[in-house]
């Protein structure tokens, strides 16, 4: 027996939407294995992980708030992705921005007026925007690797926070903790719905960003723009499109969110800067980008799944004792499965049984 | 090695049923096919007729859904090209797969037991090469050889093998007449030798003057088998699409003002493989057709990036169209003053194959046709009804064969892409058209087809350069002929006025013109 892939004739567009729910199904099983293996109830370990926590209001808003950055990030992503450009470098945007949305509450501290916050989202925006054009002018004028340069301004992002927190913006009233001062009241991002949890308005504006981007995407311009420079840079060029501006685009938009995303953060859930704000949300962007389908809407959906992976981890952790290194393993178990899936769409899998040869021994 | 008596009368290779399924749709449905020792079989067939799916079984690219292939008595399965070379098959592929940088022995060894070393191939190769007429340099660089040397690669890289057959697939399409009277030369010495050659062209002519042997295949099928020379191009054209193809007819009119103005413009290469152009003037007059011949590579893909505006010159006089300076406007400012282009490849340049027909016209159109296909202001949002029914109309004008309301670019037989990328711009009644290679690749009913249309739109008023390789085409089309070679342009001449024979001379290049009086005189003048 031997197994062939055999091209299809065209991509099958039932697979491009079973591929990643395949994906999920095949996570799960391999998820349940592990814990098998573990010694633990694989029934109980996974209903603890992927369940229970969407039994509780409580955590529900805590699915939002996890789910919020992703959904900004990989939306921005997506679009980047689609035109062909890796920005690998988001969990740095989303650093920068915070930090740069976080000048006015820690710098001018007594400045209260309702202009803090929108100004704040405003300049988190232009941060992350300004960190992406880094990777993004090497890329178009020097022809530098944009996934290594992205990658590495990561960490540059990383150390500058932290050098920032423990030295000119460490709460003076902090008894030398790495912390900033506490941002007032009227530069914090409110909840959605106060009474009923924590939940605020980044997922809002992540769902509204994902809603504008698919339309984008679908009716504009600009969206046939940065397909056709994705799939095809000379038949961009033939159309009349520059895909050195498209860089430009790609990673100014996807920067612009991910910074974003990063003062909603430091705004809306932690309220203060201190050296560790994202548990790598600008990473797992990339799989919640790719599981969506580079498609708005689709990220929507997967956001909330990768979201709860995190939170699945937290409440492994807690029931059933083991590491909450376990969401990574989900993270990763989850991207691999989506991009060897994502095969299915375009081949298919032909399984042949030896057949009898006559006269070949 | 002895053979029997009963293993000289079989065929070398008989195919039985051969079918080939990509989904439901049968690429090739089951073919019969002998190929007797010692003869050369040409495979004839329109494009998307099955005869690239053929030979990608024949050679172990493909496995066959259905069907037997025998070879020498045995019935055989051709896993893998590398199978396929062990029974006696050479294959030489329509697309060259060379690595320009490295020298001929080199790209030869990569394809060879990694045990042989490299000074024993390249003197295996010179040697070999020299024994068929192909003289080749084993050290030269790919990067430095004209297209009909890198076709000698290729045949001598099938030839190291000692292949009892040999398939060549459009071997001629890139050579120039002489180039292809000396490839000829070594097929006949193949013939002779005992070997055999499996010859896929849809130059009728070609195949009279040197097959011994025809099969004809469309739509997968195998619709006749004739010796060729009994047969009179048009017979063999009848099997080939099925019906008459239309002959191409034309008038010429007088020709207006002029609408392609371009003055002594030189630009350097912008890659370390491109050919830099030198001197280049030409001016085309409404109603005329330009036609540009020359051997590929000489600089024809560069020429067009100038004229379309996808690669912008600082010399903002030295292009002009309709008589505003254009140099460093880009292509969609160009279109904007009624100039139009279809580029030589289809796949990712004047289409992008994953997207479907409408989107692709949306592509070349997304700023000449505004005001129809975007809406919505500054949000330019794309009117998906009008772009589709464009799309329909240009299909229908075209005739332009398609499965499906819209279906992708990639989905289309070449020819059909073809139509609708020509007329994708002929819909907009261009005042200038820009063609590179208008039919290549592309089956004969559908070649006459763009032909005429070409012709129907000089006709009608429109300023026309076609950059052609093939001799007939430009004989059918043109008003004026100019040769193109190693970046440089020769004057136009009447195309009433050249024989092939002295394109032929013009386009091979430098030192023909230096031998060649008459031609010197010419260039001169």
């Amino acid at each position: 027996m031997h197994i062939e892939l055999e091209k299809r004739a065209a991509m099958s567009p039932a697979f491009s939407i079973l591929s990643p729910l395949l994906a999920l199904a095949l996570t799960l099983v391999f998820g349940a294995i592990m814990f098998a293996m573990l010694g633990k109830d694989p029934v109980a370990a996974m209903s603890a992980i992927f369940v229970e926590p969407l039994l509780e209001t409580w955590s529900l808003h805590e699915l939002a708030i996890k789910a919020a950055p992703l959904i900004l990030m990989g939306v921005g992503l997506a679009v980047c992705y689609r035109s062909n450009n890796w920005n690998i470098g988001a969990e740095g945007q989303f650093t920068i921005g915070a930090i740069t949305g976080s000048y006015l509450p820690i710098v001018f501290y007594d400045w209260h007026s309702p202009l803090v916050l929108p100004l704040m989202l405003l300049l988190g925006a232009l941060g992350g925007a300004l960190f992406a054009a880094i990777p993004a002018m090497l890329k178009a004028h020097f022809n530098t690797n944009e996934i290594l340069t992205s990658l590495m301004l990561v960490y540059i992002a990383q150390l500058f926070l932290d050098w920032l927190i423990r030295g000119a913006w460490r709460d003076p009233k902090g008894f030398n903790f790495p912390v900033s001062r506490d941002f007032a009241p009227e530069a914090v991002l409110p909840a959605i719905w106060e009474e009923s949890g924590r939940a605020h308005w980044a997922f809002i504006f992540a769902i509204v960003a994902a809603g504008l981007t698919w339309f984008m995407m679908r009716y504009t311009l600009k969206g046939f723009e940065i397909t056709v420079l994705g799939q095809s840079e000379r038949a961009g060029r033939f159309a009349g499109f520059s895909s050195k501006k498209m860089i430009w685009f790609g990673f100014l938009f996807s920067g612009a969110l991910a910074g974003l995303a990063g003062i909603c953060e430091v705004s809306g859930s932690i309220n203060h800067l201190q050296p560790a704000i994202s548990p790598g949300y600008g990473f797992t962007a990339i799989i919640v980008a790719f599981l969506g389908r580079l498609n708005p809407l689709g990220i929507v959906a997967s956001g909330l799944v990768l979201g709860l992976t995190y939170l699945g981890g937290e409440a492994a952790q807690l029931s059933i004792g083991v590491s909450d290194k376990v969401t990574r393993v989900f993270q990763g178990l989850l991207l691999f499965f989506v991009l060897s899936c994502d095969t299915l769409i375009y081949y298919k899998i032909r399984i042949t049984w030896t057949r009898m040869r006559g006269g070949v021994a | 090695m002895t053979l029997s008596e009963d293993a000289v009368a079989m065929p070398l290779l008989s195919v039985r049923g051969l079918t080939k399924l990509f989904g439901s749709f049968a690429a090739c449905s089951h073919i019969d096919l002998d190929i007797a020792g010692g003869e050369i079989h040409a495979l004839l067939g329109e494009n998307g007729a099955g005869k690239s799916t053929l030979v990608k079984m024949l050679f172990g690219v493909l496995q066959p859904s259905a069907g037997q292939i025998v070879w020498q008595g045995k019935t055989v399965t051709i896993g893998s090209p590398g199978e396929a070379r062990k029974l006696g098959v050479g294959m030489v592929f329509q697309h060259f797969s060379l690595f320009e940088a490295l020298t001929v022995g080199e790209n030869i060894a990569l394809s060879l037991d990694p045990k042989i070393s490299l000074a024993q191939i390249s003197d295996e190769a010179a040697s070999l090469s020299k024994a068929y007429g192909l003289p080749l340099d084993p050290k030269a660089h790919v990067a430095d050889l004209s297209v009909g040397e890198r076709q000698r690669i290729e045949i001598v890289r099938a030839l190291l093998q000692n292949p009892k057959l040999i398939i060549l697939d459009e071997p001629t399409s890139v050579l120039t007449p002489q180039e292809a009277d000396r490839l000829f030369e070594t097929l006949f010495k193949l013939r002779d030798e005992g070997r055999s050659v499996l010859y896929i062209s849809h130059r009728l002519e070609e195949v009279r003057r040197i097959c011994d042997r025809a099969t004809v295949l469309r739509h997968g099928k195998v619709t006749g088998a004739c010796d060729p020379r009994q047969e009179t191009p048009a017979s063999l054209a009848r099997m080939m699409v099925g019906s008459d193809i239309a002959e191409v007819h034309r008038e010429s009119v007088q020709p207006g003002e002029v609408r392609l103005d371009v003055a002594d413009l030189s630009v350097p290469a912008s890659t370390p493989f491109g050919v830099s152009l030198k001197n280049i003037t030409m001016k085309v007059r409404a109603g005329e057709i330009l036609a540009i011949a020359g051997v590929a590579g000489n600089g024809q893909g560069e020429l067009f990036d100038i004229l379309s505006g996808e690669h912008t010159v600082p010399e903002n006089d030295a292009v002009q169209i309709r008589g505003r300076a254009v140099g460093e406007i880009g292509i969609n400012g160009r279109r904007l003053m009624g100039a139009s282009f279809v580029p030589e490849e289809r796949h990712g340049h004047g289409a992008v194959t994953g997207m479907p027909l409408s989107d692709n016209l949306l592509l070349a159109r997304n700023q000449s046709d505004r005001r129809a296909f975007l809406g919505g202001g500054l949000f330019s949002i794309i009117r998906h009804a009008s772009v589709r029914s464009a799309t329909q109309r240009v299909c229908a004008e075209m005739d332009v064969r398609k499965s499906g309301e819209d279906p992708a670019a990639g989905a289309l037989s070449g020819g059909n892409l073809q139509k609708f990328i020509v007329g994708r711009e002929l819909d907009r009644q261009p005042a200038l058209l820009v063609v590179n290679q208008p039919t290549w690749g592309v089956d004969a009913g559908a070649a006459s087809r763009i032909r005429q249309a070409l012709i129907d739109l000089a006709r009608a008023g429109s300023a026309v350069v076609v950059i052609s390789q093939d001799l007939d085409e430009i004989f059918e089309v043109a008003t004026n002929i100019a040769v193109i070679s190693e970046g440089q342009l020769s004057d136009p001449y009447p195309a009433g006025t050249l024989t092939m024979e002295r394109i032929g001379l013009l386009m091979g290049g430098v030192h023909e013109r230096h031998s060649g009086s008459e031609v010197a005189h010419a260039h001169r003048a």
